[in-house]
């Protein structure tokens, strides 16, 4: 037998197997994609567009369904999840949209500032932030940034003006957004590096030559032309942030409250919300529930298509780099 | 798409404009000047926190990380001083990253040389990438769900923790091994093909030429050729592993002692419950039940030298590459 496979295949043969291998594969991935829809699918059966909408707040919603039991009537699925919906929205955006900025110029420090010495560290260095666990980055959050902002942040006065709605932990937006950035911020600089480094460098010098000082010509050259794949980095990195589950647990403060601007910037900053992927972890206990069930697998088939999404996105808005030949 | 650049972006290009009179930022308009500022800042404000990070736990490590803590099997107890310590945690986190890299490889392996060397028809080959893509930009989140759905199929029974009645907790090493298997896969796969569509083109025509055929040049010429790709995508991979906690909480972490389903030698560990660090970190913290800070810090430490040492491998790996793995395989993009 194993003389056999010893021996050389027969080309057609290997070249079968090696496709049915891969198109297993494929099968897994589409497997993926229908069975979480088959599971979440109920949720939306039951709420219509509503679903999106606001209203109770899915903590007690979730509550009900638990106590439903193995065979919950259709009033059971009830949920309401638009505070869970703002809540990844606008944690995703305004780390994406800090990511962005602190990227965009940490790549051009990388590929064009830097001294070489200097840059032989940072790159292990964002190399390091990419792979520190998320486990890791919220232990940090939840012991050192979260009693700094409860403590020494947040007045008692603000503490008082919602005590009727939500408590200020400390734990919350602010936390959040800022290890967020730091997690997805490696992300799009190790991409931004890629298509800074991909722009033809005699591009920029021919600007210096007619006259731009050197910086002004990185940014109208050189970044103007890789424009299309930041963005895309961008957008990457969205489909990160969106899917970011234990850290934002850790770090988030557990209530589904759309904080509200009306309450000020500063109790807006500190108020404690959830996401789709951190409501997963935190209610997976109860989920031989089928109605609990049914919305968590709901959250996460709205995860998997919105990743989806992204990716599409971003394979469009690298398009029009095809025309430069500009590796993206 | 790519994900191997060349390590070496070439010399410094901006601040020697050769002879004559050497721009000075001086002269410059205000908006350039904080550009400048602002670019030197972002990448040396990531250099002091990434240092901040390793030196807090390097400190939190000397306090509280003792061999006792490593070597010891944690132990139910109502107070600190009794609970124990990781041991069961360390050997999970092993025992499941062998089980992931195992599943991972071969899978990734082959598709990648089939996407790269045959990917007939091409369409196919065009779908099978852009599935790879899809796993890379699934949150691990919905994979760990996924993985409960499978597992607890009840015909999947024989792969995990099994009730009395005949109930499928769907909770296993198998279970969360090969849902880490997934996880892995992308950069395991992106490594190997980037490695592969690298290789000169007269490699495979001086084969063919001696009369090999498609399969065998792929056996004994192209795999061995792009063997330090193929590690650099596997220490990725088993970086990503080590540090993945949803797939651990949803899929394995019922217990934290590595609880073996019967007394069958292998196949009851596999079939049982433990957890690994990243549980054990999670378990512990605030946000977990334990709320045993001391533990959760000592774990963290010994997990963030894991993550460490694997970054100096990839480093090593790199510097024997033709083509040195870029930043982005880091960052797990296919």
């Amino acid at each position: 037998m194993l003389a056999r496979l010893r021996k050389p295949w027969p080309d057609t043969r290997a070249e079968r197997l090696l496709g049915a291998v891969s198109c297993l594969l494929g099968v897994l991935v589409v497997g993926m994609i229908v069975f979480v829809a088959v599971h979440g699918w109920p949720s939306f059966e039951h709420n219509g567009l509503s679903w999106f909408g606001s209203g109770e707040s899915p903590e007690s919603s979730f509550q009900a369904m638990q106590a439903a039991g193995p065979n919950p009537p259709a009033s059971a699925y009830h949920l309401r999840a638009w505070p869970l919906l703002y809540g990844t929205l606008l944690t995703t955006v305004i780390a994406v949209a800090f990511a962005y900025a602190v990227s965009l110029f940490a790549s051009i420090f990388i590929v064009e500032l830097a001294p070489e010495r200097l840059r032989r560290i940072t790159i292990p260095v964002i190399r390091l932030l990419a792979s520190v666990p998320s486990v890791l980055y919220g232990l940090i959050g939840v012991l050192v940034l979260v009693p700094f902002v409860g403590n020494h942040l947040v007045t008692a006065a603000q503490k008082e003006s919602v005590a009727s709605t939500i408590e200020l932990t400390g734990a919350g937006l602010l936390v959040t957004v800022v290890i967020l950035t730091l997690m997805i911020a490696p992300i799009m600089i190790a991409l931004t590096c890629e298509a800074l480094a991909a722009v033809p460098s005699s591009w920029r010098e021919g600007a210096i030559a007619l006259g731009l000082n050197p910086l002004r010509a990185i940014m109208a050259v050189t970044v103007r032309a890789a424009r299309p794949a930041i963005v895309a980095a961008a957008v990457l990195a969205t489909a990160r942030g969106l899917g970011e589950a234990i850290m934002i647990s850790m770090v988030s403060g557990g209530k589904a409250f759309a904080p509200n601007l009306e309450h000020g910037l500063l109790v807006f900053l500190y108020s404690p919300l959830r996401t789709f992927a951190s409501t997963i972890v935190d209610f997976h206990e109860g989920i031989s529930a089928p109605a609990l069930e049914s919305s968590l697998y709901a959250f996460a088939l709205l995860l998997l298509l919105g990743g989806f999404v992204l990716s599409v996105c971003g394979y469009l808005i690298k398009l029009p780099l095809r025309k430069y030949q500009v590796r993206g | 798409m790519s994900t191997l650049v060349p390590f070496d972006y070439g010399e410094p290009r901006v601040m020697q404009t050769g002879r004559g009179r050497r721009s000075s930022p001086m002269g410059w308009r205000w908006r350039d000047r904080l550009a400048l500022v602002a670019a030197w800042t972002a990448g040396l404000s990531l250099c002091l926190i990434a240092a901040a990070i390793v030196g807090y736990f390097a400190v939190r490590g000397v306090q509280y990380l003792r061999p006792s803590l490593v070597f010891s099997r944690p132990q139910v107890s109502a107070n600190q001083a009794g609970s124990g310590g990781f041991l069961d945690p360390l050997l999970g986190t092993l025992l499941l990253t062998a089980i992931g890299i195992l599943l991972a490889v071969p899978l990734a392996v082959t598709t990648a040389v089939w996407v790269s060397e045959y990917g007939r028809p091409t369409w196919l080959s065009r779908v099978i990438e852009s599935c790879i893509e899809i796993v890379a930009g699934t949150p691990d989140i919905v994979i760990a769900l996924f993985g409960l759905v499978v597992f607890q199929l009840s015909f999947m029974g024989p792969f995990s923790v099994t009730a009395e009645g005949g109930g499928v907790y769907g909770r296993s090493f198998i279970a969360a091994g090969s849902m880490m298997s997934l996880i892995a896969l992308p950069p395991i796969f992106a490594a190997t093909r980037d490695g592969l569509q690298a290789v000169p083109n007269h490699m495979r025509e001086a084969a063919f030429a001696l009369g090999k055929t498609r399969i065998t040049t792929i056996r004994r010429v192209l795999l061995p050729s792009v063997r330090s790709n193929m590690a650099t995508g596997v220490t990725l991979g088993i970086s990503r592993i080590i540090g993945d906690t949803a797939i651990v909480v949803l899929l394995l972490a019922e217990t934290t002692r590595i609880e073996p389903q019967n007394s069958v030698p292998i196949l009851g560990l596999l079939r049982g419950t433990g957890s690994t660090l990243t549980s054990f970190v999670y378990n512990n913290s605030p946000a977990g039940e334990g709320a045993a800070p001391q533990k959760a810090y000592a774990a963290a430490v010994v997990l963030l030298l894991f993550v460490l040492g694997l970054n100096l491998l990839v480093e090593r790996i790199g510097r024997h590459q033709q083509r040195a793995t870029g930043l982005s395989a880091a960052a797990g993009v296919v």
